[in-house]
């Protein structure tokens, strides 16, 4: 890569595997259960969290040098609150079905825990521009993980993806219904969510020994 | 040479292999190899953990080839073919025509789920390069006496994969596993699939088809219902089956699980071998009946009234809930697991009582499904490890005042 220096471009590729948000540090995973049914909703709520870190690092790593360390989660607060709104505000106002569908998960952006703690451990003692690579590194790791736990999901509780009925139509019975396929209802269930993430898990320490801890 | 010493000379030939856990565990099935242990002390016991499972397989097996019987007999009983039996010897029960419809039906399922359960266990073996584990046996056994007997053959294949690889495999395999193998392959066919799993079609082989066919335009057909008791209780209709039929076992309901007759000589049987505990057996049904007089009682004194909905099954006499459902079948062959069970004595009252308990309790308040057991049963294998720990922490705590005493 010639744009970025071979540690910057670390900042980006880390998060997406090694160092995973989800299945490595197991942070947001409540949003990761709550709002994978839909494979259209994982994609919206990668891409709300991919503003709001991209941007919130920044910004916290331009202030870094005026917050008062007493009060710096309260700072990192109202810049993530302010950030949320945006996105609250933009989505009602272009994507109202969706919105709705997310709810209340786009306000709980604020409390994910993988956006507090990158500002945390990164912005607050980084640059703008590394802060800036390194928000879009974990954004796109959550998001990675997010869309490919939607895409399961989807597709095997419902037959579709995006919305899409790839897999033929359930009630006229063409496609794969026409041989005796059923959607899988339990891969609608937060529950089922959950086992995906563990089996991915499961899939990536298995290919990377390095990564088990005892 | 025999063939025992020819097994052996292959077995040696196998040794370190990645097939060797596989060849062992067929090896080792139905005789005992030819080799002795050469240094230290050792206790041989006839009951190893094969002789364990097949015992189980015993007292399973009535209840598989009545199940078989029970399956022809609902399928020609709900088209009209052949009169009711009135009782467990009655001439149109035990026909061959009901044997042959309903090992057509059933014995798929008993292959499916042994052949793919197995299947699993081999390949993690391989894996894992451990021997083959026993634990499937009964698993394998257990699963299609808890299923329709409609259940397509892929839902079955999915859920026991499933249900051995997250249920079981995950935790370390047999012997190390949370809950119960066959009841997470039965939850997760209840969550996945509810339209194959629940309602009034399933439970009797033909029925759904018979639904496709008169939704098809061929109504010159009868619908066939096949509702189980529980059901019709649920919906506070009348039941068309008395007493004997519920105990004997003559009426719809997952493959095995209808006849109370012998799920109770099985476990007799089981308690006679000492491989179920008869604490686990007594307590549940001691806590199903305190929680139908629970329910009886707020009938009786008014609370609920048959303008409700659970009037049905909360109305039920207490004694009734043990014949209707499968509280007997989970408490005997589920509850009993001697790996997701409570290990301590009084450890398995409690957790007895309280699958009884809530059992019942779930049956009635259910909306979706008038039946509870096997959520019941995973619900308190989650929690009989806690259990045990305020057991052994409160004979701790009654010891250690004892040496108190002795010391002042």
């Amino acid at each position: 890569m010639g744009l970025l220096s071979k540690k910057d471009s670390k900042l980006i590729s880390d998060p997406l595997l090694d160092n995973n948000p989800i299945t490595i540090q197991v942070l947001g995973i409540c949003s990761a259960l709550a709002i994978t049914a839909e494979l259209q909703a994982s994609i919206v709520m990668s891409i709300s969290v991919l503003f709001v870190l991209g941007v919130g690092n920044v910004v916290i790593s331009l202030m870094r040098n005026i917050i008062p360390s007493k009060i710096r989660i309260i700072v990192q607060l109202v810049v993530v609150a302010a950030l949320v709104i945006i996105v609250d505000q933009v989505l009602k106002a272009y994507a109202y079905e969706l919105s709705k569908t997310l709810s209340v998960f786009v306000g709980l952006i604020i409390t994910n825990c993988i956006i507090m703690g990158r500002f945390e451990a990164f912005a607050l003692g980084n640059g703008p521009w590394r802060s800036f690579l390194d928000g879009i590194g974990n954004a796109a790791g959550y998001g990675f993980i997010l869309i490919l736990v939607g895409f399961f999901r989807e597709l095997l509780g419902s037959g579709t993806l995006l919305g899409y009925a790839v897999l033929g139509d359930p009630i006229e019975k063409t496609g794969l219904y026409a041989i005796g396929y059923e959607n899988n209802g339990f891969m609608l269930l937060s529950p089922m969510a959950l086992i995906v993430v563990g089996l991915i898990i499961w899939v990536q320490r298995s290919r990377n020994k390095a990564l088990i801890e005892d | 040479m025999s063939l025992k010493s020819k097994l052996h000379d292959l077995k040696e030939k196998y040794k370190g292999k990645k097939m060797a856990p596989a060849f062992n565990a067929l090896h080792t099935f139905l005789y005992l190899p030819n080799e002795v242990t050469h240094n230290g002390t050792h206790i041989k016991a006839a009951d190893d953990l094969k002789r364990t499972m097949n015992t189980v397989i015993m007292a399973l097996v009535p209840c598989l080839i009545f199940g078989m019987y029970n399956a022809g007999y609902q399928h020609y009983l709900a088209q009209g073919m052949i009169e009711s039996a009135n009782g467990f010897l009655g001439a149109s029960f035990w026909t061959i025509d009901n044997l042959l419809i309903g090992a057509w039906t059933i014995l798929p399922l008993v292959a499916v789920s042994y052949g793919v359960g197995l299947a699993v266990e081999f390949l993690f073996a391989v894996i894992k390069g451990h021997e083959v584990e026993e634990g499937y046996l009964v698993t394998g056994m257990l699963v299609p006496l808890i299923v329709p007997v409609d259940i397509p053959l892929w839902m079955l294949a999915v859920a026991v994969i499933f249900g051995v690889v997250i249920g079981k495999e995950v935790f370390g395999g047999t012997g190390m596993n949370i809950l119960n193998p066959a009841l997470t392959i039965r939850a997760f066919l209840f969550f996945a699939y509810p339209t194959w799993m629940s309602g009034d079609k399933v439970w009797v082989h033909g029925a759904v088809e018979r639904d496709q066919m008169i939704a098809a335009g061929q109504s010159n057909l009868d619908a066939i219902s096949g509702e189980t008791i529980l059901g019709s209780y649920a919906q506070n209709s009348t039941v068309a089956y008395d007493y004997w039929d519920m105990f004997w076992g003559l009426i719809p309901g997952s493959v095995g699980e209808t006849s109370k007759f012998l799920i109770i000589i099985g476990a007799l049987f089981l308690i006679f071998t000492k491989i179920g505990s008869w604490r686990i057996m007594l307590s549940t049904v001691v806590g199903a009946l305190v929680m139908g007089l629970i329910f009886n009682g707020v009938v009786d004194a008014g609370i609920i009234t048959d303008s409700s909905k659970f009037y049905g099954l909360m109305s039920v006499p207490f004694w009734q809930h043990l014949i209707i459902g499968s509280i007997l079948f989970g408490a005997v062959f589920m509850a009993t697991d001697p790996v997701t069970a409570s290990q301590t004595n009084k450890g398995k009252w409690i957790y007895g009582f309280l699958i009884g308990f809530i059992s019942i309790m779930i049956r009635v308040f259910n909306p979706a499904y008038p039946e509870g057991v096997f959520l019941a049963i995973l619900l308190m294998n989650v929690f009989a490890p806690t259990i045990d720990h305020y057991v052994v922490q409160g004979n701790v705590k009654k010891r250690m005042k004892r040496l108190k005493v002795k010391a002042a």
